[in-house]
């Protein structure tokens, strides 16, 4: 569509920019001021300078949150698009189960994250847990709060559970708004299954399939409640991604510099990752 | 056909199972879920719920969640609409930069804003109120609810604009009389939306909270800690929470699937 340019859409705009400008830069320059300062405490600040950048970004602590936070990211990607997608391509498009299907695969995303932490630790608990009870006595030694494996496990199960119904929904989305023709066109040529997927359904559902990845990847990139709720990011560390470890820093040990400090870098990687799909993605578009 | 239907089935019964557990133990005595392993309730209590209804700390707390959600939607949706319309018909002076500014508000971490709004609410003295909540969600949901209104404002043909500026109508009186009817749809999705990514938060309504305005999952993480293991009732606290959600996804199912599909990046 040609737009017309109008600067006079500033004035649209203005009121959105004033309360996010409110709600995120006045935030963001608090960080930023206590990432630069040393404090002893009673609001006296000391100039730091770049010190607590460089020691984040030196420290050990900060190197292995941050290459859990990217596995377990990876983890939750390459199991929930892929599964996402068979499922979508799996559900009826039409009729009275469409909706069931739809409302009952919406219902995790609706509840609150601390409940889904909750409620997979009650799950999962080794005695008197449905899925830990079941595991301990098919034969797994399962205990979640001890061993770090069945803990990531468990993380990794709760995040499948809660969040590739996005991307069902996304990919089913994306699915019904190809015409029937297409499929009919198919057929007369007779195209294999494979081959509709390939070369029809893919193409199609290329855009919703970035949206997809961009709100997994930033989501699992983020995750904190239910990890918090489930594991606390136990046991020992074996759980505590970024979120967790910049909530043990900043209102555990108060430790104001440091954790603004990590709280930048982190916002910066998110960032960083997102604009590289966002342009990546305009160009395919613009193609 | 027969095998294909199949992989839906077995999601929704993983989806189910857990859920299932929550709403037994919400049945359950206390003691009974420690006592050891049972797939249903032995002894089938309804204490649970009744000490939830009966108790002004409990119910209070579902009141203020519900409270600040629907501030918070009404709020994003209404400053994003405008701002949509512009995005969606407009070109103007750094619109790229600005959309994708929007967008990275989506993407800052909770757990980074907690402290600082904190502060920043406590000295324009919003803190413990429903508005502090409501206002601090739009963090993330007014970008949200602007990527999808404009994806559905992107939609309309522009003749509809045109049209209706050859008749007469004014900006506002266009918007309102015409242009809004014709998008109910999409700010139905903008709506679920919000209303979602409001409900589930929890990190910033804790933090921004103590006693008049403490939401409901705040009132479980106490309950949680002070009073022991109280785990039949933190599961039937759980169970109510799924409600609202419940009743909202039944009202918007057939648009769900397309407010997902409409909106750009």
């Amino acid at each position: 569509m040609n737009k017309q340019i109008n600067q006079k859409a500033w004035l649209l705009v203005l009121p959105v920019v004033v309360l996010v400008a409110f709600n995120a830069v006045i935030p963001l320059m608090t960080v930023v001021n206590y990432s630069v300062q040393e404090t002893f405490g009673d609001n006296v600040f000391f100039w730091e300078g770049v010190g607590w950048f460089e020691q984040v970004l030196q420290s050990p602590r900060f190197h292995d949150a941050l290459l859990r936070q990217m596995l377990f990211t990876g983890l939750v990607l390459v199991i929930e698009v892929p599964l996402g997608l068979i499922i979508a391509l799996a559900m009826p498009r039409k009729g009275f189960w469409v909706s069931v299907c739809l409302v009952l695969m919406a219902l995790p995303l609706l509840i609150p994250w601390n409940v889904v932490g909750a409620m997979w630790n009650i799950f999962a608990l080794p005695e008197i847990g449905l899925l830990g009870k079941g595991l301990n006595n098919l034969g797994f030694d399962y205990n979640y709060t001890r061993q770090p494996v069945t803990a990531w496990f468990t993380t990794v199960l709760m995040d499948v559970w809660h969040w590739t119904s996005l991307v069902v929904l996304l990919c089913y989305a994306g699915l019904v708004s190809i015409p029937d023709d297409y499929y009919r066109a198919a057929k007369i040529d007779g195209a294999s299954a494979w081959a509709v997927f390939r070369y029809i359904q893919l193409p199609k559902l290329k855009r919703v399939l970035t949206i997809a990845i961009l709100l997994r990847f930033m989501d699992s990139f983020m995750i904190y409640t239910e990890v918090k709720v489930l594991t606390g990011g136990g046991p020992g560390n074996a759980t505590t991604f970024l979120s967790i470890d910049l909530d043990k820093m900043a209102l555990g040990q108060f430790d104001l510099g440091p954790a603004a400090a990590m709280s930048l870098i982190y916002f910066l990687i998110i960032l960083l990752f997102s604009w590289l799909f966002y342009t990546l993605m305009m160009r395919n578009e613009a193609q | 056909m027969r095998k294909r239907s199949l992989i839906p089935i077995v999601y929704i019964l993983f989806l189910m199972l857990p859920i299932y557990w929550l709403v037994t133990m919400s049945f359950k005595t206390t003691n009974e879920i420690l006592g050891g392993f049972s797939l249903f309730p032995q002894a089938f209590t309804l204490d649970n719920y009744i000490k939830i209804f009966t108790d002004s700390t409990w119910y209070s707390g579902y009141i203020n969640s519900i409270t600040y959600v629907v501030m918070n939607t009404v709020l994003s949706v209404s400053v994003a609409l405008p701002a949509a319309y512009a995005f969606s018909r407009y070109r103007f002076l750094g619109d790229k930069h600005l959309f994708f500014w929007l967008l990275t508000n989506r993407m800052a971490p909770a757990a980074v804003f907690a402290l600082p709004f904190l502060q920043l609410y406590s000295a324009v003295g919003l803190f413990d109120t429903h508005i502090a909540v409501a206002l601090a969600h739009t963090l993330f949901n007014v970008p949200l609810a602007v990527w999808i209104l404009e994806g559905f404002m992107s939609g309309v043909p522009k003749e509809l604009d045109e049209t209706a500026y050859v008749d007469g109508y004014s900006f506002p009186r266009f918007f309102v009389k015409i242009f809004i009817p014709t998008i109910a749809a999409g700010i139905g999705v903008a709506c679920f939306f919000c209303f979602m990514f409001s409900w589930v938060e929890m990190l910033l309504a804790k933090t921004l909270t103590s006693v008049d305005a403490k939401p409901i999952v705040a009132t479980m993480t106490r309950t949680a800690s002070t009073s022991g293991y109280e785990l039949g009732l933190l599961a039937a606290a759980g169970t109510l929470t799924i409600v609202p959600g419940a009743f909202v996804i039944y009202f918007v199912r057939n648009y769900i699937a397309k407010g997902f599909a409409l909106g750009r990046v």
